[in-house]
Order: C-alpha cells, then sequence, then structure tokens
C-alpha cells in the first residue's frame, strides 16, 4: 500500500506559484482561501529559498487529535482529510497544524469561521467519489482517477512532488546524490516523523 | 478515532510520477515504476474513462457542460514563449478542467501560475473580458452591434485614408496572434496600403533580431531551452528566467545538477539569481562594458579559440583592440564590478564549455541595445561557443508566438521572412498572394511602399511631432491597437497627449485593455473596442522561442460576442473592398455563427508556399499536427524523435526534430528534420546541421568573409566557404541538370529564396549536404551599424555626468524610422538630472502576470497573488527618505510623471537603484481608473504602470525603448 506524501525541494523551487494556481484550477477555490502557498525564507539575500506548503499529511496528524467533532479520518494512502458536515469550524486544527494548512472562509456575520478547507491531496472528501456532492465540498478526486495532486503534477520545476512516500523519497535521494550536497528535507521530520513500513524518509530529513 | 478509507479502483496511469511529476530525465528511476499503488491494474484508458463529472460550476454551465461528449484539445499556453502544452478538457463546449502533458518534451506537463490557471479564459462567471462591441459615446462606453462597429470603423479608417494617405493609420498588431493570423495581419495592412504597422517584437527583441541576425544570419535563439541540458555553464545575463520563463528553468535546473556552473550578473538579486551558483551585481546600462571586460581577460588569458576565430569569424582582431581598451579599472568604474568578479565570470565560462549565455529585456532594451546583444555573440564567438551544442546565445523571446510574429508578421520594414520591403521582395509575395504587384503598388502613396514604416515604440511622436520633421505626408491619426497593452510602451505621460490629438483610436482585443480607460480618460468620442478570441477560441501554429512550431487545437468557441482575430480582418477587408485579393489562395472555412474566416491550415500551406528564407516551407499542418499528437517519441535532451510513427496519418516520425525548428528547408516533402542548433557543422544540413550564414557579400575590403576551407556542416559536397544559392551558382557546379524539367523553368534567374518550386533547395541540401544560405563567417565587426564594434554609451538618463563625458551617446538623427532622435540633446539637457533624480530606475517581469498585464490582472487566481504595485527599494534608500516598508511613496521621473506605489524595502537591489514591475495599469498618477474601463471590464488589480514615468531614448538601428535605465526620485506619500 502507498503511503501518499509531498516533498517540496527548495534547491528547486523558484517561487512561481504554479502549484497555488494548479489548486485553485482544479478545486476552484475561492479567493482568500489558500490551500497552497508558497513561502520564501530570505528574500532577496543570498541564501533565499521557497518551499511550497500545504497540508503534508502527516502521519500522527495534530489536527486529528485536537478536533472536538472528530471530522478528520485518513484514506488507507495515508491521506488526512475531513467531513465538513461534521466540521463546527472551531478553529482547534488551525492552532493545531505545525504548516499553517487549515483555511476559515470568512462566513456569515461577525466574522464568524466558515467550515475548514484545506488540501485533501486531491482526494476529495467522504462523499462518493467525483459526485457533484463531494466536487462541491472539497474539489476534485484525482486520486480516484489515477492521477495524483495537481500542484505537484504541474509543478514548473519538478521541485513539489507528490505521490507514493518511497518514489518521492527515491527522487529525491537521487538528486541529493547528484547535487553531493544539501539534504535537507523540509518538513519532513515534523509531518512523517518515524520511518514507516515501506517508507524509507531521504536521507538527511529533518524540520 | 481513526476511519479508515478504503483506496480506490484507480491506480495512476503510468506517466505520471515518471516524465512528470518525477526525477526528470535521464536519471536511473525507472519510468514505468512509478507509483506503487493497490490495484495496480489502471492506465491512461481507466482515468479517461473517470474523466470529469459536470460539477464545476451550480449555475448555467455546470448545465450545459452535463452529459454530451468529453473532448481533449491540445493547445499551447498562450503567455511566454516557452511553449507549454496544455490538455484542456471540454464537455459539451465548456472548457471543464486542464491537465498536464507529461509528453511535451519542451515543458513535461510543467506549468507556472499562468499556465496552471489558464483554464480561467474558459470561465464566463468570472470573466473580465471585453463582451461585446462599444462605442465611446459622449465620455460613457456604450454597446453597439459589431454590424454597426465595422462599419463605422471602416468608415473612419477609409475617411482618413482619403483624407490624409493611408500613412496617416498606424496598424499595432500582436505578438499573440498565430503565425497564421500574423502573416494575415501583414497582408491586410499592405492591402491597405501602409508600412506603418509594428508588434511587441519591436519593444521586446528587436535589437536581438537586428544586431544577432547581422552577425550571423538569423536574429534568433541560437540553440533551445532543452539544449542548456549539454551546457557545462550558463551565463544569465539580462534574463531573470525564473519569473520571465519559469518553466525554462526545469532544464537550467536540470542542468545544474548534472554539474553546470550558473552565473547571474543583474542590477537585481533576482529569483534566478536565488538559484545560482554565482551572482554579481551590476550598474544597469553598463552592459558593453562588462562584455568587453569579460573579453579583456579572455584574449589577456589566450581563453579564445583561435582556430574556430580563424576559420568562422570575420573582423576579431579589431574586437581585440576594442577589448585591450577595457582594463579593469574602467570596468569598474563603469560597471561597479570588481576586476575579480569580471575575470571570475570570463574564466568559468571559458573553462567550462560548451557554455551558454541567455538574455532577454536587460539586455535589448537599452538605448544602446543593439551594441549590447553584438557583445554577447562576440562573445560567444570568441569562446567558440556558437553552433555548438550545450553553448549558443539563448535568447529568451516574450511572448508565446512573438519568434513567429517576427519571422511572418507585421514588421515595418518587412515582409514574412524578413524578406525586405524591396520591389523585389513585394514581387515575390504579390506571386505567392496570387495578387498583380501592380495593383498592391497603387495602394500605397507614391514611394511609401518601400519605406520602413513607423515603430510601435515611437507612434506617439508620429501624431505630436511636428509634420515639417516626419518622413511622411501626414502625421498618424488613427490608431488601431490589435492585441498589444499601451502600458508597455515608454513615455505613457505623452502618450495621453497623442490618444487625444487622435482623430479615431481602435481597440481589438479580447479584454478591453488599458487603452480604453486611457482612452475614456482622455477623450469624449472617437473610440472603438471591437472583442477579439484569444489563441485557445481558434486553432494555429505558434513558435517557440527555440523555434519549434507547435500546432493549438480550437479549446472552445470564441467566447460572448468575440470573433477571431483572422475573421474580423477577413470582414474589415470586406469593408475595405479588398476580401477577394487577401484570400486569392486561401480557401474561407465557417467560423463562429457560419461567417466566413481564411482558413487558419491553408494559410500556413501559403506561408509554407512563401517564407524559404527562413526555412518555414517544410512545416506543413499535416507534419506539426502528427508532432503534437506524438510528443512521446521525442527526446527530451536533443528534442528529436527516436522512432514513432503517427497512427492517423502512418507519417513517419523518426528523426524530426520537435517542432520542425525553424529553418526546416525545402518543402515538407523533401523532410528536411528542422534546425535544433543553428550553425552546427558538426552535423549533416539533412541532420539539423549549419553553418553562418553568407549574407554580407563574400569579403570586405580585401578580406574573406565566406567560411575557410574545411569549416563546413559536415558532408557538405563543398567544403569551402561558398556564398548564398542562386540559378547561376547551380549551373557553375555542374548540378543544374539535377533539377526537374518543371523545377528549371520554376528556377531559372532565382535564387533560392525566390524559386518557388524548392527544386534549388532540394538539390543543393539534400543531394549534395550544401546549405541554400552559403557558408560564411559571423561578422564581429558589423559594418553596416553606427557602432561597427559595440560601444558602450552612457543612457540617455546617467547618474554620472563623469561617464557621460567619457562615453556620451549618439549625435541626434534626423531620420530614422521616419522620425528624428535625439540623443545627445536629450543626454546633454539631462546631465545633472541625477540631482534631482538620484535613483536609477529599472523594471521587469513578476511571475504571475504577463506583458501589460491586462488578461492576467483580470484572471482572480492569478491577481490573488500579486494585489499591488510596488516599488522595491533598498533599505538604505529608503532609510534616507523616511520611509518603511509597505508605505505608499511617490516615485517621480525627470517627465515630471508621478507614481503612487506601495514600498517594498529589499536588498534584492542595491542601495541607489530601484525596480518596478511593469505589467500594471489602471491607476493614472495616483487616481484609479476603474471608471474609465467599460463595466465589469476592468481587471481584477490595477495599479500604476511604470512606463507613465519612463523616459525618451531609443536604439539607434530599431527604435527599441529604454526601459532599463532611467533615473527617479522616491519619497513619502
Amino acid at each position: 500500500m502507498a503511503r501518499m506524501k509531498f516533498l517540496c525541494d527548495a534547491e528547486r523551487c523558484i517561487e512561481c506559484n504554479g502549484c497555488v494556481t494548479a489548486c485553485k484550477n482544479e478545486h476552484e477555490v475561492p479567493w482568500g482561501v489558500n490551500r497552497r502557498r508558497v513561502v520564501t525564507l530570505n528574500d532577496g539575500l543570498p541564501g533565499e529559498k521557497s518551499i511550497s506548503v500545504a497540508c503534508m499529511h502527516c502521519s500522527d496528524a495534530p489536527c486529528m487529535a485536537v478536533c472536538p467533532v472528530d471530522c478528520f479520518y485518513k484514506t488507507s494512502e495515508g491521506v488526512v482529510l475531513h467531513d465538513k458536515d461534521l466540521c463546527i469550524g472551531c478553529g482547534y486544527c488551525f492552532y493545531a497544524c505545525p504548516f499553517g494548512a487549515p483555511q476559515f472562509p470568512q462566513d456569515g456575520a461577525f466574522g464568524m469561521r466558515g467550515k475548514m478547507d484545506k488540501c485533501t491531496f486531491c482526494a476529495g472528501g467522504p462523499e462518493a467519489d467525483n459526485s457533484a456532492a463531494e466536487f462541491q465540498k472539497y474539489g476534485r478526486n484525482r486520486l480516484a482517477e489515477g492521477k495524483l495532486p495537481a500542484c505537484a503534477e504541474m509543478c514548473s520545476t519538478k521541485a513539489l512532488l507528490g505521490g507514493d512516500g518511497d518514489v518521492v523519497a527515491d527522487i529525491y535521494r537521487n538528486r541529493v546524490l547528484k547535487r553531493g550536497k544539501g539534504a535537507e528535507v523540509w518538513g519532513w521530520g515534523t509531518a512523517y516523523g518515524k520511518p514507516e513500513k515501506g517508507a524509507t524518509p531521504p536521507a538527511g530529513a529533518k524540520s | 478515532m481513526l476511519l479508515t478509507r478504503k483506496s480506490s479502483q484507480t491506480a495512476a496511469a503510468p506517466s505520471r510520477l515518471a516524465r512528470g511529476a518525477s526525477a526528470f530525465l535521464g536519471n536511473t528511476i525507472d519510468r514505468r515504476t512509478f507509483l506503487k499503488r493497490s490495484g495496480m491494474a489502471a492506465g491512461g484508458a481507466a482515468a479517461l474513462s473517470q474523466l470529469p463529472f459536470p460539477v464545476m460550476r451550480k449555475a448555467e454551465a455546470a448545465d450545459k457542460a452535463a452529459g454530451g461528449t468529453v473532448e481533449v484539445k491540445r493547445t499551447i499556453c498562450t503567455h511566454c514563449s516557452v511553449g507549454c502544452a496544455i490538455d484542456a478538457v471540454v464537455q459539451n463546449g465548456v472548457w471543464v478542467r486542464q491537465e498536464p502533458v507529461f509528453d511535451s518534451p519542451i515543458n513535461l506537463g510543467a506549468h507556472c501560475a499562468k499556465g496552471a490557471s489558464i483554464r480561467e479564459h474558459g470561465m464566463h462567471e468570472i470573466s473580465h473580458r471585453l463582451r461585446s462591441p462599444m462605442k465611446l459615446n459622449n465620455g460613457k462606453w456604450e454597446k453597439i452591434s459589431w454590424d454597426q462597429a465595422l462599419t463605422e470603423v471602416s468608415d473612419r479608417l477609409l475617411k482618413v485614408r482619403k483624407e490624409s494617405g493611408p500613412d496617416a493609420t498606424f496598424w499595432i498588431g500582436s505578438s499573440k496572434h498565430n503565425n497564421e493570423q500574423s502573416y494575415l495581419f501583414r497582408k491586410f495592412v499592405s492591402f491597405f496600403g501602409t508600412n506603418n504597422m509594428d508588434h511587441q517584437a519591436r519593444i521586446c527583441h528587436s535589437t536581438t533580431v537586428a544586431g544577432v541576425a547581422n552577425t550571423w544570419g538569423y536574429g534568433a535563439m541560437t540553440n533551445s531551452y532543452n539544449d542548456e541540458q549539454n551546457s557545462k555553464c550558463i551565463l544569465f545575463f539580462g534574463s531573470n528566467a525564473a519569473e520571465a520563463h519559469p518553466v525554462s528553468m526545469l532544464h537550467t535546473l536540470h542542468a545544474k545538477e548534472n554539474g553546470a556552473k550558473v552565473i547571474v550578473v543583474d542590477p537585481r538579486f533576482t529569483r534566478t539569481a536565488a538559484k545560482a551558483d554565482t551572482f554579481y551585481r551590476i550598474r544597469s546600462g553598463t552592459d558593453v562594458a562588462f562584455l568587453m571586460g569579460m573579453l579583456h581577460h579572455i584574449f589577456k588569458n589566450g581563453w579564445e579559440d583561435k582556430d574556430y576565430i580563424r576559420a568562422r569569424v570575420y573582423g576579431m582582431d579589431k574586437v581585440k583592440e576594442e577589448a585591450a581598451k577595457w582594463t579593469p579599472d574602467k570596468v569598474e568604474e563603469v560597471t561597479g564590478m570588481k576586476e575579480a568578479e569580471v575575470r571570475d565570470v570570463a574564466e568559468q565560462m571559458a573553462k567550462n564549455r560548451p557554455s551558454t549565455i541567455v538574455w532577454a529585456m536587460g539586455q535589448t532594451q537599452h538605448t544602446n541595445g543593439n551594441a549590447i546583444v553584438r557583445a554577447s555573440c562576440i562573445l560567444q564567438l570568441a569562446l567558440g561557443n556558437v553552433g555548438v551544442s550545450g553553448g549558443g546565445c539563448n535568447i529568451y523571446r516574450g511572448h508565446d508566438n512573438v519568434q513567429g510574429a517576427t519571422d511572418v508578421g507585421p514588421n515595418p520594414d518587412s515582409l514574412p521572412g524578413y524578406y525586405g520591403i524591396a520591389e523585389g521582395s513585394w514581387k515575390h509575395f504579390a506571386n505567392v498572394w496570387g495578387v498583380d504587384f501592380e495593383w498592391i503598388k497603387k495602394q500605397f502613396a507614391p514611394g511609401m511602399m518601400t519605406k520602413p514604416g513607423i515603430t510601435v515604440s515611437r507612434w506617439i511622436d508620429a501624431v505630436l511631432e511636428k509634420n515639417e520633421l516626419i518622413d511622411q505626408d501626414n502625421n498618424v491619426k488613427a490608431v488601431v491597437f490589435w492585441g498589444h497593452a499601451p502600458n508597455s510602451q515608454s513615455r505613457g505621460k505623452e502618450m495621453i497627449d497623442a490618444i487625444k490629438k487622435l482623430d479615431t483610436l481602435v481597440v481589438i482585443d479580447p479584454y478591453p485593455s488599458a487603452t480604453a480607460a486611457m482612452a475614456a480618460m482622455a477623450r469624449k468620442d472617437g473610440v472603438y473596442l471591437l472583442p477579439a478570441a484569444t489563441q485557445l477560441e481558434c486553432a494555429g501554429s505558434c513558435t517557440a522561442s527555440n523555434r519549434s512550431i507547435q500546432w493549438r487545437e480550437k479549446v472552445i468557441d470564441p467566447m460572448f460576442e468575440s470573433r477571431t482575430d483572422h475573421m474580423i480582418m477577413y470582414q474589415l477587408a470586406q469593408k475595405f473592398g479588398f476580401a477577394k485579393e487577401f484570400t486569392a489562395k486561401i480557401k474561407l472555412s465557417k467560423g463562429k455563427g457560419g461567417m466566413d474566416e481564411p482558413d487558419m491550415e491553408d494559410t500556413l500551406r501559403e506561408i509554407n508556399r512563401g517564407v524559404w528564407t527562413i526555412g518555414y516551407t517544410g512545416q506543413s499542418p499535416e507534419r506539426l499536427q502528427a508532432h503534437m499528437r506524438n510528443m512521446h517519441v521525442f527526446d527530451i535532451k536533443t528534442l528529436r524523435a527516436k522512432g514513432g510513427k503517427d497512427a492517423k496519418t502512418g507519417y513517419v516520425l523518426d528523426g524530426d526534430y520537435f517542432g520542425l525548428p525553424w529553418p526546416c528547408f525545402g518543402t515538407a516533402a523533401i523532410k528536411h528534420p528542422g534546425s535544433p542548433n543553428l550553425y552546427q557543422t558538426d552535423r549533416h544540413i539533412m541532420d539539423g546541421g549549419g553553418n553562418f550564414r553568407a549574407n554580407f557579400g563574400v569579403e570586405k575590403d580585401g578580406v574573406n568573409l565566406l567560411a575557410e576551407d574545411g569549416s563546413h556542416s559536415k558532408g557538405a559536397d563543398l567544403t569551402t566557404g561558398y556564398p548564398e544559392l542562386d540559378h547561376v551558382l547551380l549551373k557553375k557546379l555542374g548540378w543544374w541538370d539535377e533539377l526537374t524539367e518543371d523545377e528549371k523553368k520554376a528556377a531559372e534567374g532565382k535564387n533560392w529564396k525566390t524559386d518557388p518550386s524548392g527544386g534549388m533547395i532540394r538539390v543543393f541540401m539534400k543531394e549534395h549536404g550544401c546549405h541554400p544560405f552559403g557558408n560564411a563567417k559571423a561578422r564581429a565587426v558589423v559594418w553596416n551599424f553606427p557602432d561597427a564594434i559595440p560601444l558602450h554609451r552612457e543612457p540617455l538618463y546617467s547618474p554620472r555626468p563623469d561617464l557621460i563625458e567619457k562615453y556620451p551617446t549618439h549625435a541626434d538623427q534626423k531620420n530614422r524610422w521616419r522620425l528624428p532622435v535625439l540623443f545627445k540633446t536629450v543626454q546633454d539637457a539631462n546631465k545633472d538630472a541625477g540631482k534631482q533624480y538620484p535613483l536609477i530606475m529599472t523594471s521587469g517581469r513578476l511571475v504571475e502576470y504577463e506583458g501589460g498585464g491586462d488578461e492576467t490582472r483580470s484572471n482572480p487566481w492569478l491577481a490573488e497573488l500579486q494585489q499591488e504595485m510596488f516599488v522595491e527599494i533598498n533599505p538604505k534608500d529608503a532609510n534616507d527618505r523616511g520611509v518603511r516598508n509597505n508605505e505608499y511613496v511617490w516615485v517621480e521621473s525627470p517627465t515630471k510623471a508621478r507614481l503612487k506605489v506601495k514600498t517594498l524595502v529589499t536588498e534584492r537591489v542595491g542601495a541607489g537603484t530601484v525596480f518596478l514591475p511593469f505589467h500594471f495599469a489602471g491607476w493614472w498618477m495616483g487616481e484609479d481608473m476603474k471608471k474609465h474601463y467599460p463595466e465589469g471590464a476592468a481587471p481584477v488589480v490595477r495599479g500604476e504602470a511604470v512606463n507613465t514615468a519612463t523616459t525618451y531614448g531609443y536604439d539607434i538601428v530599431t527604435m527599441m525603448q529604454e526601459t532599463k535605465t532611467t533615473l527617479c526620485q522616491v519619497s513619502k506619500a
């Protein structure tokens, strides 16, 4: 069984935001809600690095632990999904998430939070695969179509990788060997922690 | 509680992580191992069967899309020149999704923010498009019918022509038009009777085209994005590819991972610099000094390729003398770069060959742009890097089809294929078009047919200049903006005056564009807006920067009331009375609403029949379409097809280079494979090899201009240098009788550029391996240019009066491209401008937006990412002015134009330089112009246009505008 993971290769990410608009396009995410965003460190300085960040679909997901209504669930491929019918928009998950992934549309009066929205690894939600209801609440379900997340598939420099964690790690390891340096994988330690069975982290993974 | 959801039935299709999301070419990863997921059986077919459920939009679109057939249309991104392929999923005529094309050898499925959001073009609900024809009536936009619009527009233009002559009109075409439309546009305006036409190439790479072509033959990117994978050192000098050509970085970063050194020299620490091994800062506008400084070190250390120079370069000795003068202290004085820095770049380029240089607007948009690009060519010639895989001048063009529109489109000094506008050229095309030469001649005012027209950079002067100073009877009175932003042209403040003075202004565009808002701000009437369809709403071919030509399928029908550009041309041609001549040899097909329009495939066939010079003859629609259907057979590194046969037509792809990069000489039947790298002698011409062009005579002042013996493309029967092919040469060589009788009849008295049968090319190239354009040396000295050897000349607005003394600009010119051009007068008058305006103002691109930005700023997915116009300013300059990050400031230039923008305090720019992105418009010196756009058609994001404040300054050869170096002051708003 594959374990789905994201990896963003900071040596390749050029902050083009292709992943961001690919996501907007595929899921028709409204203005102001960003399931994915690109964060740049040392902007304009030597050592400038960019990372594309979304829900990492953590192994031991903090959001799941804190959710008061247990709206989260996990697929057999390790994708962390949630049920918007159960979500009460409390925002606990946002505080728990180390990646700032959960998004809240500013719905209704008094700036109340709407239902939480986040990256689904293009895997939809609890409704039937590729049903109208699923699309309206969660967007497309590409995994059910045999595709991988739109953001990673369209990444301009193949910096963002999304798919089977083993394959992703292999690809990355290969690049690191070629470069002969810089094995740092941003976020992997935090998201995926201890190596799972059959899922080897790339050399030097750290948070 | 942990719910576990069962895995879905479908596994990812084989290519998805492989050529797609993954390791990318050449790695040891097996492309077939991709995703180890459960239920592995499925492939592409299974994925397709599950394609889109009709849930895109709740309202009408969803209903419209529901059911019906799902089609996948293959098109090409319409933003930059990389040429990224897109699979558009269309259901019942509604564009419901877009999928990456992993098979494309150019982009392997990758997209930047613009390409990944291009489906927005097809979304009615959120569209900010121009929906119907409009007319400015007493200062208000008023909706009118197409009939009324075409009638009134044509009546007004005919009236101007009748009263003031055809040269009183100016036609601004578009690098966004596909090849066929660009070609038709040249013909259309010619038949109206004027050479007053131009397009974005003027303000993008005109200096490159002129400078590079005059050096060695063709003014285009010599190699390709893909070929960078063969480079050992890549110098970005005047290019910020990470923002302007993001997907090209796929190849650059791959090269880097394989050990190539990446160097960026730029006034800014760009996002490209962030990915480089080496970055050095240079003062804006001192490019020639830096390149000469590099050559100084190269010659001093004997790093030049002496054999190559002897056999293939003319005049390098003279350059060597000039470079000797550029001692490190002088280079530092001018550029601000230390000796060690310049030497380091020279050494890295010399010791890591093949090395390549990449440039874009950073080199071209200067008052001495033609000299800068030639200095870059000379650098590569000195190192023996041209005509070498991994070397070359990788010149990144701008728009998706700016290369093609330059090649076959509306240029004021040239007919399609750079044929020029001498009478012989007109006769050649009269023949190709199937019209009488004398008839065309009559359309023009006497003598004007062979006189280069006005350039788009200077149409405002053609309106405003004193009549006695211009080289045509009347000033320009009517302007047609046909797919061109106004805010990409400099001197915006004066553009408003020009717009006020016009009789008629017509905008034909998918968006009303800033032109509409500027016009409505400046005047009450005489302005028309005609909605055009985008390239996603029609078929046609487009030429990527690497000269590969790709065929776009039509994705959706023209939206709202828009019509295709070629339909509008045809309908105006009907009004002007030359529709029959316009399509004499092109068949018509039914377009929107059953109305006639020129057939795009048939138009390409006409191009194939006429454009021999640059080899646009072998790219038949059938061949191009076969390439698009079989992208997977092309190698990612070489672009060459390994085997492969098109299932639909049986066409054998083996050996073709992807997109048949021009020159693809001879007729399609000869099957020339295209030329991936120009001038490459280690390949046979029928394998895409070549040599430098013989276009400048056979000798100069007693010195041989042809290539030396033994320097020729592989397998050529002529092993010496030789002139270009004509009937005399063919006869002299004794090869004439290899022509068929029909070919002989056609070729008699002709040369390779005018022989309509292509027979001479066939014999010379296919049978004897020789290059139809001859085999000569490249010119390090371009004696027909004002500065035969590239010279540094200070920008007109320079912060350094001491250097203006030492490196003054040109003398004023009385008449270039029909207008006087000021150089010295402006420079002298502004010698001390630096006292009041001490900051160098430069401009450039952002990744989210393209060109003037009307289209991309109207796309909410992009607009959300860049919501405000800004100025990058160094912390020192900000602190000295008491401004802080993210505050409004006024940026004022010597024209007294003032821009109200937000600050971005950053060390990305050095102290003394500020940077502003050029994609914004819709504010005018502090005022939001929203009310001046037609309702609902203002772009989502509006801001000050940097070109409102840019100053006077043009390249002496091409009238390229200076946008990269001027002066300004910043103060708190």
